[in-house]
């Protein structure tokens, strides 16, 4: 342990967590650079008797892919318990883990702040859309959004919109997995980038959606009863009692009272609720997670995924919370997990790291670290089979062919798409390497908040809405979340190097939404073309299928 | 969705039924549910000292049992809706199916 270099890593990784009002680390984004760690095998073999136990998935799988339908959503075979639990998987990110553990390890009570942000979009999601997206789309969320409209230029959106926001969410996994691997396993940075680079590739060329969503749920697994032995192994040492844990918390941290209350988290109310409606708004343009609706039989169970996986989600950030806690207690007062001068070894976004090897020693940390990795692999692979769904069903099928492809050449197009996305992904992971990319994640929210979400929510819900309306809104959606997140301290002076940001606030939804909103309301009323015409008439049976099922795909089956 | 079958929906009760309540409902509790969520950031961003404030003797401070409702709460509503839509609703959209069927 004496080798390492300590005098990076803690610094960075702490200015990683609190950067933009700590806004971009959970659900998978920015660990920050990382110093090498010595190499730790028995968290690589356990990482790879999970690689190989997900190849025979991706083999038994690979012989149920054989259509399209089968490739992008399992042949909509997917029960709504399993689905939450990939759901859920997709939410719990390496990052969310490790950086949300950390921030309560470093702040206590803004971690918790920061976890509720993130779970707050479940119910909206559930009541407005959930049920809605399952009966009118098939295998994109433009099927949904361009249910009634002209195909080409909402299907160009989405697709846009769709490959922004994975661009951004990949970019920040790939970095995390490499910075990740450096911090768990002693690798090599490529080392990990050029491994989730391939075995996602095989997970989903060769297993589509049914592989992709298989290694989510036993990552899923893996992760909540990993966390969930932390938080008891915890919580015993204090007899249960959450009033012992944190008043030993009180007494041990340097703050003292103040982990019990909020902190410098939120500083001003626009930002607080900016950020809020990223998240909460964002969720429900996620192109993966949105995706994840067609993989279930019914109406029925798209509401149940939810439902499992609100309840996955909020279980999963009170174990971290208490993990938080536990690692001020255990963690921060064993010299063996800190340097000489008093700092974590590898960084705060370690503590939950080292504190699976207090409560459970070394083969635990194994697990832990197996663990942790194994999720990003998940993470990334249904990223990529949304990103392809957008180019091989929107782009290719619906723009290019209007809608004479075939299914089999539509499947190869796809397939080629994710050689390409996972070729990109791994040259993107290195050349990212050294960049700050804290603003990555959050911006991906804040587009998907901006941009898809009012495209959808609109199409389906207002009767309006016209194929103009829809497009032209959309886009200034998305370009004013890019352009605002460009001048914003995350970007200007982060990464730029500029002293003061023309953006002053955390996030950018505040403004981008509500004006995305407004062009979709106006461009669409004052839309008197033709196909205005026809969007609007076109809103009836729309809603009707809708809300109904009736006609939707494999409605056949109740 | 062919025009006969857009009108023979359109002329039973049960559809109507069904929107009207499932909408309200939706969205009361989409209102709801923003009300705790936004209520609680602005708590935060207001009165930071409220919540910082001891319960009782030990160091237990009302942010918790607060932060720890909004969990709860989020849960709970879905919970909510997922039943009744699950029960009420998606009776009346069998009935609507069979209808049309017939």
């Amino acid at each position: 342990m004496s080798t390492i270099k300590r005098h990076l890593a803690a610094p960075l990784l702490s200015a990683a967590l609190l950067a933009a009002s700590g806004a971009a680390f959970a659900a998978g984004a920015d660990l920050g650079q990382a110093e090498r760690q010595p190499t730790n095998w028995t968290a690589i073999i356990m990482f790879a008797v999970f690689v190989v136990f997900t190849l025979f998935v991706t083999k038994w799988a690979a012989a149920k892919t054989r259509s399209a339908s089968d490739f992008y959503t399992a042949g909509g075979g997917i029960t709504g318990f399993q689905n939450g639990l990939a759901i859920a998987g997709d939410f719990m990110s390496a990052a969310s883990f490790l950086g949300i553990s950390a921030s309560v390890f470093l702040n206590g009570y803004d971690g918790l702040i920061y976890a509720i942000g993130f779970l707050v979009g479940w119910p909206v999601i559930t009541f407005l859309m959930a049920e809605r997206l399952r009966n009118l789309g098939r295998f994109t969320f433009a099927d949904v959004a361009a249910y009634r409209f002209k195909q080409e230029p909402i299907r160009i959106f989405s697709a846009s919109g769709t490959l922004v926001v994975v661009a951004f969410y990949l970019i920040a996994q790939m970095v995390g997995a490499g910075q990740l691997i450096k911090l768990l396993f002693g690798l090599e940075y490529w080392i990990a980038v050029v491994l989730v680079g391939t075995l996602m590739m095989i997970y989903v060329l060769f297993g589509g959606m049914t592989a992709t969503t298989w290694v989510q749920i036993i990552k899923a697994v893996m992760l909540l009863g990993g966390a969930s032995f932390m938080a008891i192994a915890v919580l015993a040492q204090f007899n249960f009692s959450p009033e012992a844990l944190f008043a030993k918390s009180v007494e041990l941290h340097a703050k003292k009272d103040a982990i019990m209350g909020p902190g410098t988290f939120i500083k001003d109310p626009v930002s607080a609720i900016s950020f809020g409606m990223a998240l909460m708004f964002g969720t429900a343009g996620l192109p993966h997670i949105l995706m994840r609706f067609f993989t279930v039989p019914s109406a029925k169970e798209a509401r149940k995924s939810v439902f499992w996986a609100t309840t996955w989600i909020a279980y999963f950030y009170i174990l971290t919370f208490i993990i938080g806690f536990g690692a001020i207690v255990l963690v921060s007062t064993n010299p063996e997990f800190k340097d000489a001068a008093g700092k974590l070894l590898g960084g705060n976004n370690m503590a939950a790291v080292h504190l699976a090897k207090a409560v459970g020693g070394n083969v635990f940390l194994g697990f832990i670290s197996a663990v942790a990795f194994a999720t990003i692999l998940a993470v990334v692979a249904g990223l990529t089979l949304s990103g392809a769904s957008a180019v091989s069903h929107d782009l290719y099928a619906t723009v290019i062919k209007k809608g004479k492809a075939g299914g089999g050449s539509e499947l190869k197009v796809s397939k080629i798409t994710t050689i390409i996305l996972g070729i990109v992904a791994v040259v993107l992971g290195i050349v990212f390497e050294k960049q700050n990319i804290a603003f990555m994640v959050s911006l991906a929210f804040a587009i998907a908040a901006s941009a898809n979400f009012p495209v959808l929510f609109m199409s389906v819900l207002w009767k309006d809405c016209t194929t103009r309306g829809a497009t032209i809104g959309g886009f200034v959606g998305l370009i004013t979340a890019v352009g605002l997140t460009l001048v914003s301290k995350s970007v200007w002076v982060d990464v730029l190097g500029h002293a003061d940001a023309l953006f002053p606030y955390a996030s950018p939804a505040i403004f981008s939404m509500p004006l995305a909103f407004l062009c979709i309301v106006v461009f669409s009323l004052l839309d008197k073309s033709g196909r205005a015409r026809i969007d609007r008439a076109g809103f009836e049976a729309q809603q009707m299928r809708s809300e109904t099922g009736i006609g939707a795909a494999g409605a056949a089956a109740h | 969705m062919q025009d006969d079958l857009v009108q023979k929906i359109k002329r039973d009760p049960n559809y109507h039924q069904l929107v009207s309540s499932r909408s309200r409902f939706g969205w009361v509790l989409t209102a709801l549910m923003m009300l705790v969520y936004y209520g609680y950031i602005l708590l935060i961003a207001f009165d930071k000292e409220f919540l910082a404030k001891k319960t009782g003797d030990g160091v237990m401070t009302w942010g918790m049992p607060i932060g720890l409702f909004v969990i709860v709460f989020t849960v709970l509503v879905t919970g909510v809706y997922v039943r009744r839509a699950n029960s009420r609703y998606d009776e009346l959209t069998h009935a609507i199916q069979e209808k049309v069927k017939a």
